[in-house]
């Protein structure tokens, strides 16, 4: 039997969310170099439509009401239930908050090797070798992945998403979910979205997103007036957020919002892989930022190695702000 | 009852990271460790929890550096009652998160707690993450990404942050394991006073362990990224990086 | 009748009264009634007078001297008497943002009859709170959290403490790789070792200790922050600890001296360390400079056509008594026009860094209409003059910062003396070698 290649569908009201797409993608390049089948595991509740949208030889369909969000225990049970039955050669999760409760346990719970924070999975001289990034970005480490069953989870947006049509329509092959989701010490899974917000920056056109970099809650204002100027808006790394000076719904990245704006003006931002997943795919980025080194320079289209708020005055003289 | 957290001191990112010789590590002689910042919200949503359950707040923590004193003299200065060290054949290494987990996992058995809480991640988390990985290992139920934990009723009722704002609130039966993300309230100080104090008057357990082979990936080779040479880098003075950008804007009809 | 009502009653005025055979009957006799206090308690003066420090803070008369002195009162509402009149109507200095406020300026100590000693009450005060888990303004806390983390306040690494050196131009040697005896130990501190400003100015000073023939050296990496701000922020544990650690590492050296940048660690080596065990012959750089004159005056041939004022580090001047040097240097540049700021000397203004100042400035912010370090750099500028001489790295920046702030950037530039001293002696700037 040809060898397998599972991708795990994150989905979220109701959605396959861009990363499943990405995993996808990244499943069938690698499919299509040695033959391997591509299978996507969908677990939910009421999710069976969703299986004509995934680009998959085969669709693992598991139904129950236990795992209707995704829920980190039922998850896991039941991926390593499917898992351990199968035996892929690989089975690919995304490390977003609802992968990453579940690529961890399972790669445990059977005793496989993981592979955390890939970025890059490509073979090298007849060898599969995964890429992850750790030490905040700093350092890549490259890993010969071997020939017995592996769990990569995948970092977001690091991949192309694989087209929407499927090649071939899939088949769906329905599996009883596992005996054990009657007897599941988690309960009272839901979902609560956040407080209307008062800009969606998810819809600019232009962002100025501020870090750390910034400094001090009385500093927005500048990010502000500068924003004013421009006809922007104002988002923020994390630590701003974390902090009370903006909500939560001008988070950028991992855990906040992804953003594709024309511009991204990012100020004292450092450019952790998390904030990065969020905004990379903004068609101009520029980023201003005091360290020669700092990882924003890396996907910025333009950079200043400047003090911002030097570079914010200089702008708003000239935008009469 | 009893609260366990887990405490890892990790390389400091902060710092210029230098890869070793044999480039499957990085170079340990050169570098400086910290806390992981995760772990210090993690052992500040325990001292939360428990100033209002009265539980007992356990640090544990692996010794791979020789320097792990400080961090649970400071744990215990800020209001954890024990200290638990983890001695063995493995410092200067790194210990894949599999094998931190097997080594963890039986002394937090022997502790009966009903919770478990560590840091959501790590930087040398190559493996995979610690809570998921503890938790397979001890059967418990678990969440990471955690933003908010409250005791109600003999369960822990959390809150797990996904993405865009959006969360999802789960109840787990207890014992459980969290990832901490973030705690309800930044990592409180204490004065340095205190935890000179506490070095005289408390002291920390120490266990020695044994590690056993493991199936973590090795990794074959570190490198650093790619000079991050993308950016077309604008120089000059601050007025001359606004003209330019300004100049930029306007050919692409940006302003 | 309301308890209250019925004392002011029995201390109330007597229609007639007769003290020793005089008739002093009217309504202000009531000062010779009994007076009592009745609305107050002293608990709250007592919660910080009974703290080791903290004592002189009960002794206050509320003469209020102090109020016009302090700087923080002229752009706040401040002072000793204030504070203990506030915690005798119930508020507790130890949950106020007052506790955080004080610059440990010390120049309301110099006025004061009672001697109620700020420099003891504040860092008292602060530990208290500190230990007793109230919350720190989170500027402070990073600061103090960078300086356990890492030797210095501005969490910069260990090992860049000495990266400066690469720019001096001339060699500064360092004592763990000379491994020599040396005159001068010259410590360099944490602003001027990774500040760029003020590694500016510890570039011009490494020029001329070197173009003095000065046999000096650093520590460079082994140096860890000397921690006389931590401890006045209320951080004495963490004082103890670098301090320690510092003797450990100077005791490795042999030297005979100790020159230092900074007022602060100056103070912390005259007045702190012997009482852990490090006693050393100490210097600020101004007062070596200032000795070596003769020997500096011939080399200053370069005229400087600057009209300057001179700002006095609170932990130069009134902590340690030293107002002469900076002003001899100055004088010394050929070219120098120098102009007294009308609050100079024992009166000088604060630049509001002190005493934890320096990594609470939103904080201070707001609760002052301006701040410390604008209030001076306005001074400065009324005097006409063009340069704001500085002695101390926390000065250079906060300055400048100041300038911006204020609008007065381009009228008032400010400069270390030993940037004036490099400059005239054409060590740094134009045509320097
Ligand atoms: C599960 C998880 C989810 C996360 N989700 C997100 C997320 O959604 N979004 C997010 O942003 N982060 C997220 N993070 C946090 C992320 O790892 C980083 O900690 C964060 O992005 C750093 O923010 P920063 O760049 O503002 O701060 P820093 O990394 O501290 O960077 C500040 C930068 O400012 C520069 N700077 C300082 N002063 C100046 C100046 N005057 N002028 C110019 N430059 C200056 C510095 O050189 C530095 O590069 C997440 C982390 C985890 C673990
Ligand atoms: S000068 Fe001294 S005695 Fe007078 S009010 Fe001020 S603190 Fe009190
Ligand atoms: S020490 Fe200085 S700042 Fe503090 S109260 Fe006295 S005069 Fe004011």
């Amino acid at each position: 039997m040809a060898q397998r290649i599972v991708v795990l569908v994150e989905h979220l009201y109701g959605e396959p969310t861009d990363v499943t797409f990405e995993l996808l993608g990244l499943a069938r390049r690698i499919a299509d170099s040695d033959g391997a089948i591509v299978e996507a595991v969908l677990l939910g509740e009421g999710v069976r439509h969703l299986a004509e949208t995934l680009p998959a030889e085969r669709v693992i369909l598991v139904e129950h009401p236990a795992l209707r969000y995704l829920a980190p225990e039922a998850t896991a049970i039941t991926v390593t239930g499917l898992l351990r039955t199968d035996a892929p050669r690989l089975a690919l999760l995304p490390n977003t908050s609802l992968g990453m409760d579940v690529a961890a346990w399972v790669a445990s719970a059977l005793d496989w090797p993981l592979v955390a924070y890939c970025q890059a999975l490509e073979r090298r001289e007849g060898q599969l070798v995964a890429t992850a990034q750790l030490f905040g970005g700093k350092i890549l480490a490259d890993v010969a992945v071997g020939t017995s069953p592996t769990v990569i989870s995948v970092l977001a947006g690091a991949f192309a998403a694989a087209a929407l049509e499927p090649a071939a329509p899939g088949t769906i092959e329905v599996r009883e979910p596992p005996a054990e989701l009657a007897a599941l010490r988690t309960h009272a899974a839901s979902l609560e979205r956040p407080a209307a917000a008062d800009v969606d920056i998810t819809r600019a056109e232009k962002i100025v997103a501020v870090g750390r970099g910034i400094e001090s809650k009385d500093n927005l204002e500048l990010a502000e007036e500068l924003a004013q100027a421009l006809g922007a808006v104002v988002a923020a790394s994390r630590p701003l957020v974390d902090a009370g000076w903006l909500p939560r719904s001008r988070q950028v990245g991992k855990s906040g919002l992804k953003v594709k704006p024309k511009l991204y003006l990012a100020l004292g931002i450092s450019g952790a892989p998390e904030h990065l997943e969020g905004m990379k795919d903004a068609e101009l980025i520029i980023a201003i930022n005091k360290d020669p080194k700092a990882p924003i320079f890396g996907v910025a289209d333009y950079g200043a190695v400047a003090d911002l708020f030097d570079v914010v005055e200089a702008l708003l003289e000239r935008l009469g702000g | 009852m009893t609260i366990v957290v887990v405490m890892e001191q990790v390389p400091d990112v902060a710092e210029e990271l230098a890869i070793a010789p044999s480039g499957t590590d990085l170079d340990r002689d050169a570098i400086s460790y910290v806390v992981n910042e995760y772990d210090e919200h993690a052992l500040e949503e325990a001292l939360l929890l428990a100033e209002t359950s009265g539980d007992e707040v356990v640090a544990i923590g692996i010794d791979a550096t020789g320097e792990l004193d400080q961090a649970l003299y400071t744990a215990l200065a800020k209001g954890a009652q024990r200290a638990i060290k983890l001695t063995g054949d493995f410092e200067g290494t790194w210990l894949s998160t599999r094998t931190a987990a097997r080594l963890l996992a039986p002394v937090i058995e022997e502790l009966a707690p009903r919770l478990v809480l560590v840091g959501v991640q790590a930087p040398d988390d190559l493996d995979g993450q610690l809570a998921p990985t503890l938790a397979a290992l001890l059967g418990w139920p678990h969440a990471s990404v955690v933003v908010g934990s409250e005791l109600v009723n003999g369960m822990v009722r959390v809150r797990k942050e996904l993405w865009g704002g959006i969360t999802m609130l789960l109840e787990l039966a207890l014992p459980a394991v969290l990832g901490i993300q973030a705690a309800r309230q930044a990592p409180r100080y204490v004065p340095v006073s205190r935890v000179r104090q506490v070095m005289r008057e408390a002291s920390i357990e120490v266990r020695d362990v044994e590690v056993t082979s493991d199936l973590a990936p090795v990794p074959v080779r570190l490198r650093f990224p790619e000079e991050t040479g993308q950016a077309e880098l604008l120089t000059g003075s601050a007025s001359e990086i606004a003209d330019r950008l300004i100049e930029l804007l306007r050919a692409r009809g940006l302003l | 009748m309301d308890p209250k009502q019925q004392k002011v009653a029995e201390v109330w005025e007597r229609e007639t009264a007769i003290v020793e055979g005089v008739d002093i009957s009217g309504p202000w006799n009531r000062m010779f009634g009994q007076r009592v206090i009745w609305d107050y308690t002293p608990n709250l003066i007592e919660e910080i007078a009974q703290l080791p420090g903290g004592e002189s803070f009960a002794w206050c008369y509320q003469c209020g001297k102090c109020v016009p002195v302090c700087p923080v009162d002229l752009v706040g509402d401040y002072g000793p008497r204030k504070l203990y009149r506030r915690a005798q109507t119930g508020i507790s200095l130890l949950d106020s943002p007052d506790l955080w406020l004080c610059t440990t300026c010390a120049n309301c100590l110099r006025v004061c009859p009672k001697q109620v000693d700020m420099i003891q009450i504040m860092p008292a005060a602060r530990e208290q709170a500190l230990l007793t888990g109230r919350p720190v303004p989170a500027e402070l806390q990073e600061a103090l959290e960078n300086t356990a983390k890492y030797g210095n306040p501005l969490g910069q690494p260990a090992r860049k403490r000495e990266a400066w050196v690469k720019d001096a131009g001339i060699p500064v040697p360092i004592l763990h790789q000379i491994q020599r005896p040396v005159e001068w130990l010259w410590w360099v501190e944490c602003y001027p070792s990774y500040h760029p400003r003020g590694i500016d100015a510890s570039i011009a000073l490494a020029r001329i200790f070197h173009a003095l023939g000065l046999d000096f050296a650093i520590l460079g990496r082994e140096e860890k922050c000397a921690g006389d701000s931590q401890r006045l922020a209320g951080e004495r544990g963490l004082f103890e600890m670098l301090a320690e650690e510092n003797i450990r590492t100077l005791s490795k050296y042999t030297f005979q001296h100790i020159v230092v940048t900074d007022p602060h660690a100056l103070n912390a080596f005259r007045k702190h360390y012997p009482k852990l065990g490090g006693q050393y012959d100490v210097w600020h750089y101004t007062t070596l400079l200032a000795r070596e004159l003769p020997k500096l005056q011939p080399l200053l041939t370069k005229p400087l056509p600057y009209r300057v004022t001179f700002h006095d580090p609170c932990y130069l001047g009134r902590h340690n008594g030293e107002y002469d040097a900076p002003r001899q240097l100055i004088q010394a540049l050929p070219g120098i026009e120098f102009v007294e700021m009308l609050r100079c000397r024992e009166n000088s203004y604060c630049c509001g860094g002190g005493g934890g100042g320096m990594w609470l400035d939103s904080f201070a912010a707001g609760h002052q209409r301006r701040r410390l370090s604008e209030e001076r750099v306005l001074e400065a500028v009324s005097t006409g003059a063009d340069t704001l001489v500085v002695c101390c790295p926390y000065e250079v920046s906060r300055f400048e910062d100041a300038a911006k702030s204020t609008g007065v950037e381009g009228r008032l530039r400010v400069r270390d003396i030993a940037e004036l001293l490099a400059e005239a002696m054409g060590l740094i700037g134009e045509g320097a070698a």
